[in-house]
């Protein structure tokens, strides 16, 4: 068995899964946030009314809580959301909740890794589609819906329909100018928007062992623009030493087995890898960066679970040292943790220098929320994840997806620029 | 059930057109509808009645997790989305919350069938007969465990 497998069946009791087999698994860990939190209540409201009493969750200690979509409050009914999920996680005991203004918070991709919320060989569901992030840690981690996630609250199981596994084998070191972000676009432009629909797409070869487990989660984080169900990466030194900064030492690891099968192999060169972009209104729609430097845009947003890690913002600030933007720009690191390292570090000085301007971690306009939606034809290039029609604001308005090198260069210049073409 | 097609003669329809960003802080599930196609069809909901079906082409559903996105199409009166292909979260969201069916049908019938064209589905033959046109398709039967979620009524009525 695959990793993948291994994971599922520990998790469903059995000795072994295959493709195809749908299976109960119990779940280790489980998210929601400020969207999915309330849309999970809205559910249990409606159970109630069919007469099913609801005081108490199965894990109180196994499910945490973010505030990251429209914090801070973008109106309201956003305001009367959080206020929701504060009294949810008082209601039933639930301890992990990262709230905005106090201390740590974030994007909930983000602090999954950042505060170690999931482990290696764990069962991880979220309510959000980009859950399948936490899969870089070795676990199996997979987005829901209102209704899943709310019978995981009450149950501590779901159904799986244990997925074939897509293996990206990626051979050698991407080059200085190349980003993750650019790997996970290549691959999307060729497999396409349902290339791996159900599926889990595994990474590894030279190339993954050679990379630091922050890119490793942008690679997994876009897997969900595939299709994918989960994203996943065995566990390494790297990851373990990732996990021992951040205090955790103990945990049950699992690896595929010598002779684990794989539905389909691809295999990339990392040395010939080069910036790539996303052009709207798709993120399959890839060209080569250098092919769009006539491109003229309005915007640049640096941020959200794709693309607002440290390793991110430093790729940036390598960029924009001595230089200013020539757009409007707006850097917004993806959790405290990473906004406070930011400043500690003097990337914060660099962005402002810069002419950024520099905001609270948020989904934000990601995902056309607020702090920063397009108007209509206005043209952005972003670090983020989707470019489908409206989805950072009008409906006219286009997002160029793209590294946060790629980005940055392009604030500089006002056009889509590949970072090697930067005076 | 029987019901006339909307039809939206495209691939990848993503939850962001289904139901906008902007309204994801909404929980009404009657508000909810009003703002359902708006990213890709802003006569939709003076267009849709109940018992409607949407036609589809492949990946219908990809993108964001939102629950809204069926919740929207359901509570607009659409009672079953006939595509090519679905993604997954809206695939499982339609049958575990049971807002409506999600069926897979073929190329021939994705020709085939028309906008307005009034049709009937059984799931208890997988048979879709086209009354305007006269024909008889068949639907990709659901595998054995979403049958019995579906004819629970839910996950939650479903039985392990």
């Amino acid at each position: 068995m695959n990793i993948t497998e291994k994971i599922l069946a520990r998790a469903s009791g059995k000795t072994q899964v295959s493709p195809g087999d749908v299976v109960f698994v119990n779940v280790d860990k489980v998210m929601v946030h400020d969207v999915s939190g309330p849309g999970v209540l809205a559910v249990f409201e409606k159970l109630r009314k069919k007469g099913m009493v609801i005081d108490k969750v199965w894990d109180p200690e196994r499910v945490w809580v973010a505030e990251d979509h429209f914090v801070p409050a973008a109106d309201k009914i956003s305001a009367q959301n959080v206020v929701l999920l504060t009294n949810f996680t008082k209601q039933f005991g639930i301890k992990r909740h990262f709230k905005y203004g106090m201390g740590q918070y974030g994007i909930c991709h983000t602090l999954s890794h950042e505060e170690a919320m999931v482990l290696p060989g764990e069962v991880y569901v979220g309510g959000d589609s980009h859950t399948n992030t936490t899969g870089a840690l070795g676990a199996f981690a997979a987005g829901l819906g209102h209704t899943d996630v709310a019978y995981v609250l009450l149950n501590g199981k779901i159904w799986f329909k244990v997925p074939e596994t897509l293996f990206f084998k990626i051979n050698g070191k991407l080059p200085d100018h190349v980003m993750a972000k650019d790997l996970i676009l290549k691959i999307i432009g060729d497999i396409g928007t349902d290339g791996a629909a159900y599926k889990t797409m595994q990474f590894g070869g030279t190339g993954i062992s050679e990379m630091s487990v922050e890119s490793r989660l942008t690679l997994t984080n876009m897997t969900t623009e595939a299709g994918a169900k989960s994203g996943i990466v065995e566990p390494d030194l790297k990851l373990r030493e990732y996990l021992a900064a951040r205090g955790v030492t103990k945990y049950d690891e699992v690896h595929g087995d010598t002779d684990a099968q794989y539905e389909k192999i691809y295999e990339y060169e990392g040395s010939e890898m080069e910036p790539i972009v996303a052009k709207p209104f798709s993120p399959e729609n890839t060209a080569v960066a250098r092919d769009l430097s006539s491109v003229e845009l309005d915007k640049a947003y640096i941020g959200s679970c794709t693309g607002a890690k440290l390793e991110d913002l430093q790729a940036v600030a390598k960029i924009l040292k001595g230089r200013t933007v020539k757009i409007r720009t707006e850097i917004l690191p993806a959790a405290m943790s990473i906004f406070r390292k930011a400043m500690d570090t003097g990337l914060l000085k660099i962005f402002m220098d810069a002419g950024v301007v520099v905001g609270p971690p948020t989904c934000g306009a990601c995902c056309g929320a607020h702090m920063g939606v397009l108007a209509k034809d206005e043209i952005c290039i972003s670090t983020t994840n989707r470019n489908f029609p409206g989805r950072m604001g009008h409906v006219e308005s286009q997002t160029y997806l793209a590294s946060p090198l790629v980005a940055a260069a392009s604030a500089v210049t006002g056009k889509i620029t590949d970072p090697r073409d930067l005076k | 059930m029987k019901g006339s097609v909307i039809k939206y003669e495209r691939d990848n329809i993503d939850t962001d057109v289904i139901l906008p960003g902007p309204y994801l802080k909404i929980h009404d599930y009657a508000e909810l509808a009003t703002h359902a196609m708006e990213g890709l069809d802003k006569d939709f909901h003076k267009r849709v009645k109940p018992g409607d079906f949407i036609v589809a082409g492949r990946n219908f559903g990809c993108g964001s997790s939102r629950e809204h996105a069926p919740i929207a199409l359901s509570y607009s009166g659409i009672k079953a989305v006939l595509a090519l292909s679905f993604a997954r979260i809206f695939y499982r969201n339609a049958v575990d919350g049971a807002f409506l069916l999600p069926i897979e049908i073929d190329e021939g019938a994705y020709k085939d069938i028309s906008d307005t064209d009034l049709l009937e589905v059984d799931i208890s033959t997988n048979e879709i007969k086209n009354l305007t046109k006269n024909k008889i398709y068949k639907m990709k039967p659901f595998p054995e465990l979403i049958g019995k979620i579906i004819e629970a009524g839910g996950l939650f009525n479903y039985k392990p």
